[in-house]
């Protein structure tokens, strides 16, 4: 039985954190979140180029690090600890994986060693307006060789050089390959709850795009994509879910009233001990991606549903209880919660809802049952 | 990161698995709770024991000089994970060796190890476990059953409850009071009872399940020889808190039936499409999928030779509770109709049954509260609760 990580890959956790916590505070998560024209971090995200975590799970021959999933989880976790305000999901998750699972030669190629050196950042447009997209009901389309219409929201759309868009084609629905920089693309910064993770309309009018996969398969391709971002995306959840206890932890047995420690009452020592339950029930399910990911298991689509399912469900509770517990203070804007609070919702909405999820899980257990 | 045995764990899990093909039956499909009943169930049940312990799997963290296997923790949750998957009696000896007679070994004398060790090992005899009391519970070092010194014996009076297999133990380890005007911790003692002597006697509850599996024991001037102390008098409760720290590795399955029976019998009468019921089947899963996995990290850090992590005081929180909800959910499914009890009904009547037995299991072997309230000292390191009775003599306390 080996169901952890490596002394290596904890190695390679220990040192991102000490990293991050130098150079990704939530002082540079303010700056973001401070300033309305600002879409990321800059100087975060040019030391996240330097460390080469870009390249993290892309192949050496294309640029990248040539490292595996866990190292990926690994880093993903502390990524999420640290907040980070940087579009590091969007282009390493998302368009990476994307690439990298559908791409011809050719595209890996010529857009793979860009996403590890940061020259180009991708992000993955599916949304378009209210409700979990349908790739059979789409109002973006492609010609095979031309996009029309509005994707809203695409988180760091606006800062983004390429985008893989998910649009119909013919009966179906393809992924399409967009270099955001070419004409018939439109975009506009959108205000979202989370604004240091910055989200764009964007518009194409006849925007040239290359097919990414076969013609039809975008369906199956975007829950390939989606199945994989979401094991990632719950290892970022599980590290704001854990930063979260432990900040309300520290402010439950510093914080007197009635002449004790508030976490000297029941009422938030079992409000907290839910909060380690859920994060470790969370953090089990996200090993369990983790391997399933780093195997490419059959179970991957239930281990990427559960770990995301029980990870968006920690972070909300564990960022919403952390307000909480640190009562009125927890509301002002100057103490950190409020962050957690932010990113915990972007992160269980930005794949599909956590209802959009447990239908995914739900089939899965009953093909499974079936077979 | 894998799920495989190591080389040596994987010899032991064939071995152990070659002796179980040999001396029982896979376990039936029917998952019915294991209850100890009737003489022929303990006949088989001490057989069984006998030919574990004859073949060194009874206590496989001993030492052999105590009858063990001097193995590893890892190995003996691979033995409880095969010997789960047969149709094994077990169940009288658990606590026994899981929790009493560790503490005979831990602090009782030469002559106690040689006289009770073997004989438990064996299934020769059984022992119980006596600190619960009517009016100590979460709170069990506020129990009320008195030793009074005569000479060299100890007499006893009081009551104990909620002692599992009280009626049929041999020997027992008992808490008492031997100290009233200490404070609550400090004036308790440990003992080694005989239960089949005059005074003792041992009554089933009538649980709110309708059930009788517990029971409650009361001892009227009961003696009990000095020598058969276990630790100073006055430090019962060091001794108690090395009893409790036995308890066993949880490998077990499902306290009852899971979110795959559910799902299955829902299927059947056709719900399995109610979007409710696929909200809250998505959360079962997720829920006891993450208990799983989580005794998975446990055991890798025994496979590794380390000491496990807290995360498994997760467990029982999770499992009780969860099972309440299951059984809750298949009774309202069946509308009216899933009120009706008995093997005819789905599932065997499985959900009905489990529905009337999870109210305990929540509050057995620690509540959800008591459970949280360790998590959050423990883990967490948060401040204990407030302790009014802390310093006072145990006698001016007040109790109710």
């Amino acid at each position: 039985m080996n169901f952890d990580f490596s002394d290596d890959q904890k190695f390679l956790g220990n040192e991102a954190r000490k990293f991050l916590d130098g150079e990704c505070t939530t002082q540079h998560v303010r700056e973001v979140l401070n300033d309305e024209d600002k879409s990321h971090h800059e100087g975060v995200w040019q030391k996240v180029k330097e460390m080469g975590w870009l390249g993290t799970a892309i192949p050496e021959e294309y640029g990248g690090l040539g490292l595996g999933a866990l190292e990926q989880c690994v880093l993903a976790e502390e990524m999420g600890r640290a907040l980070a305000p940087v579009p590091y999901a969007s282009s390493v998750y998302f368009f990476a994986e994307g690439v990298l699972m559908a791409g011809s030669e050719a595209q890996k190629s010529a857009i793979l060693p860009g996403v590890a050196s940061g020259d180009i950042i991708g992000c993955y447009a599916a949304s378009e307006g209210p409700g979990n997209p349908d790739a059979a009901n789409l109002s973006v389309s492609f010609d095979g060789s031309k996009v029309s219409g509005t994707k809203v929201p695409v988180t760091d759309g606006d800062i983004a050089t390429h985008a893989i868009v998910l649009a119909k084609e013919g009966s179906g629905a393809s992924l399409v390959l967009v270099d955001l920089s070419g004409d018939g693309v439109s975009r506009k910064s959108v205000k979202t709850l989370e604004p240091t993770r910055s989200h764009a309309e964007i518009t194409f009018d006849g925007a040239a795009g290359e097919r990414l996969g076969d013609a039809g398969a975008g369906a199956d391709l975007n829950d390939a994509i989606l199945n994989r971002a979401a094991i990632l995306l719950a290892f970022e959840q599980l590290g704001g879910a854990t930063r979260c206890l432990e900040m309300a932890t520290d402010y439950a047995k510093e914080r007197y009233a009635f002449g004790r420690p508030i976490g000297g009452n029941q009422a938030i020592k079992h409000k907290l001990a839910d909060m380690y339950v859920k994060n470790e029930v969370a953090r089990s399910n996200c090993y369990y991606g983790a391997w399933a990911l780093s195997t490419d298991a059959a179970e991957l689509p239930e281990a990427a549903a559960a770990s995301r399912l029980a990870a968006s469900e920690a972070f909300w509770f564990a960022s919403k209880e952390n307000i909480q517990t640190h009562g009125g203070m927890g509301f002002t804007w100057e103490v950190d919660c409020h962050l957690f609070y932010r990113r915990a919702k972007l992160l269980a909405v930005q794949a599909g809802a956590p209802k959009v999820w447990k239908e995914k899980l739900v089939r899965a257990l009953e093909l499974k049952n079936a077979a | 990161m894998d799920f495989n045995d190591t080389p040596e764990e994987a010899e032991f899990r064939a071995e152990a698995r070659t002796f179980l093909e040999k001396h029982l039956e896979p376990k039936g499909a029917k998952p019915l709770r294991q209850r100890v009943s009737g003489e022929e169930f303990m006949k088989r049940a001490k057989q069984w024991q006998a030919e574990k312990a004859k073949a060194g799997y009874a206590k496989i963290t001993w030492p052999k000089e105590m009858g063990g296997r001097g193995g590893t923790p890892m190995q003996q949750v691979i033995w409880g994970q095969e010997e789960g998957k047969f149709d094994s009696p077990g169940g009288p000896f658990t606590i026994g060796l899981g929790m009493c007679i560790p503490t005979v070994i831990a602090f009782g004398s030469d002559e106690h190890k040689k006289r009770y060790v073997q004989k438990a090992l064996m299934g020769e005899e059984i022992w119980c476990q006596l600190f619960s009391e009517p009016s100590a519970g979460s709170d069990v070092a506020g129990l009320k059953t008195r030793a009074v010194k005569d000479g060299d014996e100890w007499v006893i009076n009081g009551q104990k409850v909620w002692t599992s297999g009280a009626h049929y133990s041999d020997y027992g380890i008992l808490l008492v009071r031997t100290d009233p005007k200490a404070a609550k911790h400090k004036g308790l003692t440990m003992f080694i009872v005989n239960m089949k002597q005059d005074g003792v006697e041992a009554r089933p509850i009538h649980q709110a399940s309708g059930g009788r599996e517990f029971n409650e024991v009361y001892f009227t001037d009961v003696r009990i020889p000095d020598s058969d102390r276990l630790g100073e008098v006055g430090q019962g409760w060091k001794v108690a808190i090395v009893t409790l720290m036995n308890e066993r590795l949880a490998v077990g399955g499902s306290p009852g039936p899971d979110w795959a029976e559910i799902m299955n019998y829902a299927k059947d009468v056709g719900t399995i499409s109610d979007a409710a019921f696929r909200d809250k089947l998505a959360d079962w899963y997720v829920a006891a999928q993450g208990y799983k996995l989580t005794k998975l990290r446990t055991q890798t850090a025994l496979s590794k030779g380390q000491t496990p992590g807290p995360e498994n005081s997760i467990g029982k929180i999770i499992t009780a509770n969860q099972l309440q909800d299951i059984c809750n959910s298949a009774i309202e499914m069946q509308d009216h109709y899933g009120l009706m009890t008995g093997d005819e009904m789905p599932a065997d009547g499985l959900f009905q049954q489990s529905f009337m037995w999870a109210p305990g299991l929540r509050i057995a072997g620690g509540t959800d509260e008591i459970l949280k309230n360790i998590i959050a000292e423990r883990v967490l390191g948060l401040p204990q609760d407030v302790r009014v009775d802390k310093d006072i003599p145990f006698d001016e306390m007040k109790s109710g």
